[in-house]
C-alpha cells in the first residue's frame, strides 16, 4: 500500500489530533488505481512552520486553516500556488468564513471542508482528493506517451452536441423503418421527443454564440448609455410564456430613477435573460420571481430572487462552471445548455463586476450582480 | 441492464432489444444503476460513460464486476474520440483500469449493438 503525506495546518492541537485518529486506518480504493492509498499525517500549527515543512519535504496534501496566528492560510496557499502546484489543498474553515473559503478554491484551492467537519466528511474529502491526484498522474502518464486527453471543452461540447443528434436519429430511424406501427399517429410521442431535443440544441448553440461574442475583441463592442429596466422588462417578454405555463407571478420591481450603465447592450441582455430565464426555468408551479434593479454612484446593481428548487452550498460552489448543470429528480426535466451561468459570470468579469448566489434547497435562489461603472472600472484597472 | 441518463436513448435501445428478443431493465443514473445491481443479476450490462460524473460508467463497469465478475459489460458513449479523449480497449493498460469489455461509441446501429451484444453472450 502506497501513502500519501497529508500535512495539517491548524493552530488547534484538537484538528491535527483528530485528523490523525481519523486518517489512521483510513485507506481509499479507487477502480481504476492497482493499489489502495493510506495516509502518513504530519502537523503544523503556523503558517510558517508549514512553510518551512513544504520546502523541505513537499507533501502530497495539505489541509489548510485560513486564520493562523502568524502569516495567513492565503499566503501558505500563494506559496504553494507558485512552487509546489502539485500539492493539493484543501481549506479547513469553520461556517462563518465559508465566503473566504470559496474564494480560495478560486485562488487554486482544490476544495474546502467546513469545521466542525464528522469523520465521514473528512474521509469523503479524502477518497475525492487522492482520486483526483490518481487522475492527474495518470493523465501526465498519458501525455507522455504522446496521448492527449483533454476531458475539457471540447470533449464534453461534442457530447453535448451529439448526444441529441443520436436521440433525434435514431427516432428517424424509428420511423423510416416504420417500428412503431404503420401510422403518423404511432409516432406523436417521437416526434414530440425531437423537437424537445432539437429545441435543446438551439439553445445550446445560441448559448456557444454568446460565448464568441463575448470573448471575442474589445473593439467589436458597442458601449452605450443602456438603461437596465428597458432590458429587463424585454427579458421578462421572452420568458412570458413558459411563465404562464407555469402560473408564475413575476415581478419587476421598478426603481424610481433610472438604472443606466455604460455598457454593450448585448451584454447587458446575456446576464439580464440568463438570470430572468433560470429563475423561471427552476422555479415551482405558481412560485414567484422578483426583480430589483438599484443604482448607485458606484454602480448597477441587479437582484433577481426565485421561489424555485434552490441548490445546497456544494452545488452552489460549482455553479459558474462551464457545462456545470446541476444533475438530480428535482432538475431531471428541465432543458439547458449548461452555460448560461459560465457566461454570465465571464460577462460581469470583463466589466469588474461581481454576482454572488444565495440558495436554500426547496426555498429558492438569489443572485445579486454588481456592474460598476466604467470609470470606476477603468480606475480600478489602470491603478493594479 | 441498460444504464443512461438520456432518456431518448434509454427509449429507443430498450425499445430495440426488446424488439431483438431481450428483457431490459433500465436505470437513468449511477445511483440507480447500484439499486438495481444490489437485487438483479444482469446477463449483461451497457453504461453510459458520463452521467453525474464524468466517469459514472467507469465507477459502475468496475463496481459491476466486483459483485458480478462474469457479467459481460458494454460502455457506450457519446465521448468522441475525434477530439481527443482516447479511451479505448486497445492498449493492455487501459484493459487493465477499463472493466468492461467493449467500448462503443453511441452512433453506431442498433442493429450493430444486437450483434455486439450477443456476441458477448457468445450466442
Amino acid at each position: 500500500m502506497k501513502n500519501l503525506n497529508v500535512l495539517v495546518v491548524d493552530d488547534e492541537p484538537g484538528i491535527c489530533s483528530g485528523v490523525k485518529r481519523i486518517l489512521k486506518n483510513f485507506t481509499v480504493s479507487y477502480p481504476f488505481m492497482d493499489e489502495d492509498r493510506g495516509f502518513q499525517v504530519y502537523e503544523s500549527f503556523t503558517g510558517e512552520e508549514a512553510l518551512d515543512f513544504i520546502k523541505q519535504s513537499p507533501p502530497d496534501i495539505v489541509l489548510l486553516d485560513n486564520k493562523l496566528p502568524g502569516i495567513q492560510g492565503t499566503e501558505v496557499l500563494d506559496y504553494i500556488n507558485k512552487n509546489n502546484r502539485d500539492i493539493i489543498v484543501m481549506i479547513i474553515t469553520s461556517y462563518a468564513s465559508l465566503e473566504l473559503a470559496v474564494k480560495a478554491t478560486d485562488q487554486g484551492a482544490y476544495d474546502f471542508i467546513p469545521k466542525p467537519f464528522t469523520p465521514q466528511e473528512l474521509k469523503s474529502a479524502m477518497e475525492n482528493v487522492t482520486k483526483n491526484i490518481f487522475l492527474r498522474s495518470m493523465t501526465k502518464r498519458l501525455n507522455k506517451e504522446g496521448k492527449e486527453v483533454r476531458f475539457q471543452f471540447l470533449s464534453v461540447l461534442s457530447h453535448e452536441l451529439k448526444s441529441p443528434l443520436n436521440a433525434v436519429e435514431g427516432y428517424l430511424r424509428m420511423m423510416q423503418e416504420r417500428q412503431a406501427g404503420e401510422q403518423l399517429s404511432d409516432y406523436q410521442q417521437v416526434v414530440e421527443r425531437s423537437l424537445q431535443r432539437i429545441k435543446g440544441m438551439r439553445t445550446l448553440i445560441m448559448d456557444l454564440l454568446d460565448l464568441t461574442k463575448i470573448q471575442s475583441d474589445e473593439k467589436d463592442k458597442q458601449y452605450e448609455q443602456v438603461n437596465l429596466a428597458d432590458i429587463a422588462r424585454s427579458a421578462i417578454e421572452s420568458v412570458n410564456p413558459y411563465a404562464i405555463q407555469k402560473e408564475l407571478d413575476i415581478r419587476f420591481h421598478e426603481p424610481d430613477q433610472p438604472v443606466s450603465l455604460y455598457s454593450d447592450p448585448n451584454d447587458m441582455e446575456i446576464v439580464m435573460n440568463n438570470l430572468v430565464s433560470n429563475a423561471v426555468k427552476y422555479n415551482y408551479e405558481g412560485g414567484r420571481v422578483d426583480i430589483h434593479l438599484e443604482g448607485t454612484r458606484e454602480g448597477a446593481r441587479i437582484r433577481v430572487s426565485d421561489t424555485g428548487i434552490g441548490m445546497n452550498q456544494e452545488e452552489t460552489a460549482r455553479l459558474f462552471k462551464e457545462f456545470v448543470r446541476i444533475k438530480n429528480e428535482k432538475t431531471k426535466n428541465i432543458t439547458g445548455s449548461g452555460l448560461g451561468l459560465s457566461i454570465v459570470k465571464q460577462v460581469i468579469d470583463l466589466y469588474g463586476g461581481d454576482i454572488q448566489v444565495k440558495s436554500e434547497p426547496e426555498k429558492g435562489s438569489t443572485f445579486t450582480v454588481f456592474l460598476p461603472t466604467k470609470e470606476e472600472y477603468n480606475a480600478e484597472t489602470t491603478s493594479s | 441492464m441498460l444504464t443512461d441518463d438520456d432518456v431518448d436513448y434509454l427509449f429507443q435501445m430498450r425499445f430495440y432489444l426488446e424488439q431483438s428478443g431481450f428483457r431490459v431493465v433500465t436505470a437513468e443514473s449511477q445511483k440507480q444503476a447500484e439499486e438495481v445491481l444490489q437485487s438483479t443479476r444482469p446477463d449483461l450490462a451497457i453504461y453510459d460513460l458520463m452521467m453525474e460524473t464524468e466517469d459514472s460508467g467507469f465507477i459502475l463497469s468496475y463496481k459491476t464486476r466486483r459483485q458480478y465478475p462474469d457479467v459481460p459489460i458494454i460502455i457506450a458513449t457519446a465521448v468522441a474520440s475525434e477530439t481527443g479523449v482516447s479511451f479505448s480497449l486497445n492498449s493492455e493498460q487501459e484493459q487493465k483500469w477499463i472493466k468492461a469489455d467493449l467500448y462503443l461509441e453511441k452512433g453506431i446501429r442498433k442493429e450493430q449493438m444486437v450483434k455486439e451484444i450477443n456476441k458477448l453472450l457468445n450466442r
